[in-house]
């Protein structure tokens, strides 16, 4: 039995599943859009609790971190296995930072009493409401992805050390590669949303 | 294409891999072996959901409490429901006859992703046994309807928490199953087979797979919010909470109208596949078939508010759906058009899955035109929630999707197992069925007309007399079920073997391999220059073994 395989394909499936993921978020991007047009106030009141340094220092993060990614596919495409191995590092060591500020920043939040259900929340009325559920459901969804992509990247890593994935075989690389973008492109969305605009 | 010389290899049932017995097939990634555990899967569900369809039209014999009360009544609709459309129709036919039949159709030895083909399976069981936990624990037995409304669904005191995070779970097992499909069609058709060569069977999967993609992440979100809603509180949905109800409708309408195509397209896939090979004449207008099935995909995605006509929509968005939901009917039109051309002056062989697919065809048509009367806004607002609907999608849903997959199995059993069954049985058995299913959901149009409400274990006392109809007619289509399954069941077991490659005369790749095919399909894959289905050199005389 031949082994089959077929790298244009397995990008081409993974191109399919990012399309699954961006409608999952679109969703949410709908839900969010729908209340923010009911309660344009309150969001915009609710948006200043937010930590805007810590959320742009993510941004950045996340920013720096799709480029280390991109990096070690071309040092694997020019077959260098070690340099590919430090930007994986790099990126794996982002990614995990990306959830300690996340856990600050949600920290403050509960600290404060923004969380669903809390009787803060209760007395600021629904736009308040809405806008920390839709908060932490959003970027908590988020953050699930951050925790898949650094189970791949730690996958990846080990793959890689044993020459599972090298010079000629990268495409898991690729694909966790593309599956990084697409979770730095949502928090790109996210950032303005919940972040920056008024 | 094969010489009598070659050696004869195992059949895929046979090939002894790297594990024996149930593993063998629990842990296999051949295409073949998994279709046929998805198959074994829905047979036993659907078995089950079938007995708790028969138990509700028993209790509506007679007006008041028969055999069950309201709570009852409640969960059993609700897990009817559930089982299915999530484990047995969305699945369905693309899970058993596509994960079969896909890769030989166009000329290949397996999906794209076999492991991931597997996973899928995998993922559709634990998704099932996260449903089935709602039955035993927690409050009792979901009461919500498969359609988990909000508000009540996060309300409701019993367990809805495990059967909507395992919908959600058995959403992920559709997604793979779309892709693995998508790419393989794209990237595994025999050389020579272009777009246009591809028969119609894997057409309609390719549309389903699309659907299967777009819009099952949106129910999974939706899902997930009711279960965030149930846990956290977080509001969306929950008008104590400045949420809206209705937006819940819309977003699970959003999935789970595109989700009514992805139950009938492949049926349609199958009858046009079934429909040329009886008739022993070329499929009329294939490129129309083609572009109707991919224009019932697209448009399918901006129809879903007729489900909400009496919700509250401006008037504006109520035009628009109507307005779209006559457009999405066209296509299914043409299609019945070209099935009807295509046995015009045919030459008519009257087998089994022939039958099927020709009361297809009339149960089709009474649920596409039926469904009409529920698109447009005036009689909409008369028929909302009553018997109407549910004589509407069960004719849609059971009686295309169903009928198609009874097509499908008749059709394809000889291929699958190496054995025939038994034609008189298997005739038999469909009589039955189809006049039980007519006399099962025929009155249900009429007591849906009189206002008789959707959901309710009574009724007032006029409706007595359809409803005993209705009722027996239940009891004749499981007698029919009875036999088709019995005789089925039985063949695969121990009916007359036969390694006949060709039994119907029928031109598509699948008809060309060893019956049962090898484990790899094909020793050296075909290669493909001529369109399917072409029966301009049909003589007139038959396989003599036939």
């Amino acid at each position: 039995m031949t082994i089959h395989r077929d790298d244009l394909g397995d990008k081409f499936g993974m191109w399919l599943f990012i399309f699954t993921e961006l409608l999952l978020f679109g969703m949410l991007f709908v839900v969010y859009a729908v209340y923010r047009s009911m309660h344009p106030e309150a969001f915009r009141i609710a948006a200043e609790e937010l930590d805007v340094a810590l959320g742009t220092i993510n941004t950045v993060l996340l920013l720096i971190s799709s480029l280390t990614v991109a990096m070690s596919i071309t040092a694997i495409q020019k077959g260098n296995k070690q340099r590919a191995l430090q930007l994986l590092g790099v990126t794996l060591l982002i990614a995990i930072i990306f959830l300690v500020n996340k856990y600050f920043e949600w920290g403050a939040k509960f600290e404060y009493g923004f969380y669903p259900g809390s009787e803060v929340l209760q007395e600021l009325g629904f736009g308040t409401i809405l806008f920390f559920g839709l908060y932490f459901f959003m970027t908590g969804i988020h953050a699930l992805h951050i925790l898949i992509g650094i189970g791949l990247f730690i996958y990846v890593i080990v793959q890689m050390k044993n020459d599972k994935i090298h010079q000629t075989d990268y495409v898991w690389l690729e694909n966790t590669g593309l599956y990084w973008h697409l979770v730095d492109l949502i928090w790109i969305f996210l950032f303005p949303l919940f972040y920056l605009i008024h | 294409m094969t010489d009598n010389t070659r050696q004869k290899q195992p059949s895929f049932l046979e090939y002894q891999g790297r594990y024996k017995g149930i593993l063998g097939w629990i842990l296999s990634t051949d295409h073949k072996r998994i279709g046929l555990l998805y198959l074994y899967t829905m047979l036993f569900f659907f078995s089950v959901a079938a007995i708790l369809g028969i138990l509700m039209k028993t209790q509506l014999l007679a007006p008041g409490e028969t055999i069950m009360g309201p709570q009852t009544y409640n969960s059993f609709f609700t897990l009817h429901g559930i089982i299915m459309i999530f484990i047995i129709v969305v699945p369905g036919l693309p899970a058993v006859f596509g994960n079969f039949f896909l890769p030989i159709m166009i000329g290949a030895k397996d999906v794209a992703f076999p492991r991931l083909n597997l996973l899928s399976w995998w993922v559709y069981i634990i998704g099932i046994l996260i449903v089935l936990t709602s039955q035993f624990t927690g409050g009792g037995p979901p009461d919500t309807g498969w359609t988990f409304y909000a508000p009540y669904s996060f309300q409701t005191p019993t367990n809805v928490l495990p059967a909507v995070f395992g919908a959600f779970v058995m959403g992920f097992s559709s997604i793979l199953t779309g892709i693995n499909f998508v790419v393989t069609i794209h990237r595994l058709r025999a050389p020579g087979m272009s777009w246009l060569k591809m028969p119609l069977f894997p057409w309609t999967l390719y549309g389903t797979a699309w659907i299967q993609i777009l819009a099952t992440p949106v129910i999974g979100i939706t899902l997930l919010l009711i279960v965030a809603e149930r846990m956290l509180g977080i509001g969306f949905f929950d008008p104590a909470l400045g949420g809206d109800p209705i937006l819940y409708q819309h977003l699970f309408w959003i999935y789970s109208h595109p989700a009514v195509y992805i139950m009938i397209l492949p049926a349609m896939g199958v009858i046009s596949e079934i429909i040329p090979v009886f008739s022993k004449k070329s499929i009329f207008g294939y490129r129309a078939i083609v572009l109707s099935t991919m224009a019932i995909a697209f448009v399918g995605y901006f129809v879903w508010g007729h489900h909400m006509f009496t919700s509250g929509m401006s008037g504006r968005a109520l035009f628009t759906f109507s307005f779209l939901t006559f457009l999405v009917a066209i296509p299914s039109a043409i299609k019945v058009f070209n099935w009807v051309a295509t046995m015009h002056k045919g030459s008519l062989h009257l087998h089994t899955p022939f039958f099927w697919a020709v009361s297809f065809l009339f149960v089709f048509m009474v649920g596409g035109l039926t469904g009409l009367v529920l698109g447009a806004l005036a009689t909409n607002v008369h028929l909302h929630d009553t018997h109407f609907v549910v004589a509407h999608f069960h004719f849609i849903v059971f009686g295309g999707t169903g009928f198609a997959f009874m097509g499908a199995i008749h059709y394809w059993f000889p291929k699958m197992f190496g054995r025939m069954y038994d034609a008189k049985w298997a005739n038999l058995g469909w009589g039955i069925f189809f006049i039980g299913f007519l006399s099962l959901y025929l009155p249900m149009f009429y007591l849906g007309m009189m206002g008789m409400p959707r959901r309710y274990y009574d009724y007032l006392p006029e409706f007595h007399g359809p409803n005993i109809l209705s009722s027996l007619g239940a009891w004749v289509m499981i007698s029919g079920i009875l036999i088709i399954f019995a005789n089925l069941i039985r063949s695969a077991r121990s009916g007359p073997r036969t390694s006949e490659k060709n039994p119907w005369g029928g031109k598509t790749l699948e008809w060309q391999v060893d019956t049962p095919p090898t484990l790899e399909n094909y020793d050296e894959i075909p290669r493909v220059d001529e369109t399917p289905y072409d029966y301009r050199d049909y003589t007139g005389i038959d396989n003599p073994n036939n």
